[in-house]
């Protein structure tokens, strides 16, 4: 069953087995499933990626898009077909903080391909590479939401918004000097709505 | 100043917390719908208010609510549409952040009309954070009694839940929605049946916009008729309007339906003018789906009349002239801005967020942004803008969604409009970048 996963990483049996989520976070998982009939627990596949996402590294691995099969009684491609077709799911390996600069229409229009510019330059990376010592990955996103404050940034599930060049210094020196996987289910988001 | 129905508390501390919302009147439409009135009643004041839509469609919401189906045995669901995802759109955002239990009480009210005993808010998984706004909101309501069993002890009982979704614009489509929520790809389905009759793991389904949710308050609590006073013909009451891009201020204006574009763009009550004291080029009224109007013709109509922010005054004309109100995504350009470079933005993001599943969109979004691509690099043709012409052509209206005609619309519009600009960069070559942001910020650093 588990060969079914595989895309382009390579599955890892050991690795499998040691795939657990904590305590804490299998409670939640129980929670989110509460939310749905019995027979529809499928229902709950995208929040708990969200969540393997978070325990497991920053992104979904085989091993993981397994296990959460095996805890919603489905089949791994059920799993694999998901996390390929939406862009919050990672499938490989990222930095620990991922900036994803919005592009699109009111971005572009405030300044947004600049800012995309200053990073690249500032972390000697290209849009879509990590940096070497794994800390900052750089994408770009579509439409945010964001487009009153715009342009702006999201790294995990804080929105940065109304950036400047003196902004992004300042949210790369924070999240630098914190070292911490910043993920879309954190409970710390920084907003300036 | 205009009549404020959704977010007229926005500023008052504390909004978020059920005491000071409460404090404010909050919840008085579920007290009164739920001891007071039928659930037929209430879906009898949403069609006398003529409420439409909020989302972007305009389709009237009390006709959605009687088509309901309502076999016996089989549950019905109430699912709010909270996958605001329409480039220039951010006032769901807005709505839920500031005033969460605005929703919630829409939510049950709406749900009482409907017979519901379950709602989802699917929330687009970028706004993780406003989930949580959200799910805190609907913690407090529950423990306060507003949710669950026997609301207000009467028969009604209640639960209400969010799922956030993966990062994909398909699934604010209706049918692409239920399949995300159902823990699929968000693949729209072929209708019919519409999920009216068949929805939620098949059961009849409502799915609403945040805010048309969220104007069910106002309705219910001031009564259909008074409702529908406000506003011009058959756009009836307020409307929340992102309004984005070269303008001085930015933000989520909530406006009477039928004031006009020109005050909505230049007052200082709402836009405050363009930036930098720039002249407007261009507006895209009703987020980037919807045809883009030079500024001629976004103040006043063909026919010489002051355009009017409502549904019909902006769709005056047809698309040859005109527009549409959309989801009230108001992106302002100033005189400096290219049209064609905006559009590239456009066709880039819908490249991007097509299912896949149809041939003309999957294929034509990307063959749109590539030749579109080229007026970029300068190696575009004359024949270039009649390609586009005729690939945006044939994806209209032969796909399963909106979304190919979301992705055409864009495309038609500016050709329409601003023919010149493409030719103009095909006969010299030359595309000039302009820094947006050195413009804007005036920091230009050597």
């Amino acid at each position: 069953m588990s060969s079914q996963v595989h895309g382009a990483q390579k599955f890892d049996q050991a690795k499998r087995a040691e795939t657990v989520f904590s305590e804490d976070a299998m409670k939640t998982v129980q929670t989110i499933i509460s939310h749905y009939p019995p027979e529809k627990i499928k229902s709950a596949l995208l929040p708990v990626l969200h969540l393997a996402q978070a325990e497991f590294g920053g992104w979904l691995s085989p091993e993981t898009m397994d296990y959460v099969a095996s805890i919603l009684k489905i089949r791994p491609v059920e799993v694999f077909e998901v996390a390929s077709f939406y862009t919050m799911y990672n499938l490989k390996p990222m930095g620990k903080c991922v900036l994803e600069v919005c592009q699109t229409s009111s971005c572009w229009l405030n300044g947004a391909e600049d800012i995309v510019k200053y990073i690249e330059k500032k972390l000697n990376i290209k849009v879509g590479e990590t940096t070497k010592d794994g800390m900052f990955s750089l994408k770009v996103a579509e439409c945010l939401g964001s487009c009153g404050t715009s342009p702006m940034l999201q790294c995990g599930a804080s929105y940065h918004e109304n950036l400047t060049y003196e902004k992004v210094d300042a949210i790369l020196e924070t999240y630098k000097t914190e070292g911490k996987l910043r993920s879309y289910t954190d409970l710390d988001y920084k907003n300036t709505l | 100043m205009g009549r404020k129905l959704l977010i007229h508390n926005d500023h008052i501390p504390n909004i978020h917390t059920l005491a000071v919302y409460r404090a404010n009147g909050g919840y008085a439409s579920v007290e009164k719908a739920l001891k007071t009135m039928q659930p037929d009643q209430v879906t009898d004041e949403v069609k006398k208010s003529g409420l439409r839509g909020r989302g972007g469609a305009g389709f009237p919401t009390g006709m959605k609510w009687s088509f309901l189906a309502k076999p016996e045995g089989v549950p019905r669901y109430l699912v709010c549409n909270a996958d605001e995802s329409e480039p220039g759109t951010f006032k769901d955002r807005y709505l839920m952040e500031k005033i969460p239990h605005a929703l919630i009480e829409g939510m049950i009210t709406s749900s009482f009309a409907l017979g519901a005993k379950t709602s989802y808010i699917y929330i687009r998984g970028e706004y993780f954070y406003v989930a949580r706004i959200v799910e805190a909101a609907i913690a407090e309501a529950y423990a306060a009694g507003w949710l669950g069993k026997n609301i207000l002890g009467t028969d009604f009982s209640h639960d209400c839940y969010v799922q956030v979704g993966g990062g994909a614009y398909i699934c604010g489509e209706e049918t692409a929605l239920l399949e995300s929520l159902e823990g699929k790809r968000g693949n729209p389905r072929i209708k019919p049946p519409f999920p009216a009759v068949a929805g939620l793991w098949g059961c009849p389904t409502v799915v609403n916009n945040v805010e048309t949710i969220a104007a069910v308050v106002p309705i219910v609590n001031m009564g259909g008729e008074e409702y529908a006073k406000i506003g011009v013909g058959k756009s009836t009451g307020t409307k929340l309007i992102s309004a984005s891009g070269h303008i001085n201020k930015p933000g989520v204006y909530e406006i009477e339906l039928g004031i006009t574009v020109e005050d909505f763009i230049y007052s200082d009550e709402y836009c405050g003018g363009i930036r930098n004291g720039k002249k407007l080029k261009a507006i895209v009224a009703g987020g980037s789906s919807v045809p883009i109007l030079p500024a001629a013709l976004a103040i006043t109509t063909a026919k010489g009349e002051p355009r009017l922010m409502t549904y019909e005054s902006l769709s005056d004309g047809g698309f040859l002239t005109g527009t549409m109100l959309g989801s009230g995504g108001f992106i302002a350009m100033d005189e400096d801005t290219s049209i064609v470079k905006n559009l590239f933005t456009f066709s880039r993001f819908y490249h991007h967020e097509s299912c896949g599943q149809c041939s003309p969109c999957r294929e034509g979004t990307g063959w749109m942004e590539k030749i579109l691509q080229k007026f970029l690099n300068g190696t575009a043709n004359e024949s270039d803008v009649d390609l586009l012409w005729d690939i945006q052509s044939k994806i209209e209206g032969k796909t399963i969604c909106p979304l190919g005609e979301a992705a055409a619309w864009p495309v038609a519009a500016a050709i329409r409009h601003f023919k010149h600009e493409f030719i103009e960069i095909a006969q010299k070559k030359k595309f000039v970048d302009i820094s947006h942001y050195d413009r804007l910020n005036k920091l230009v650093k050597a």
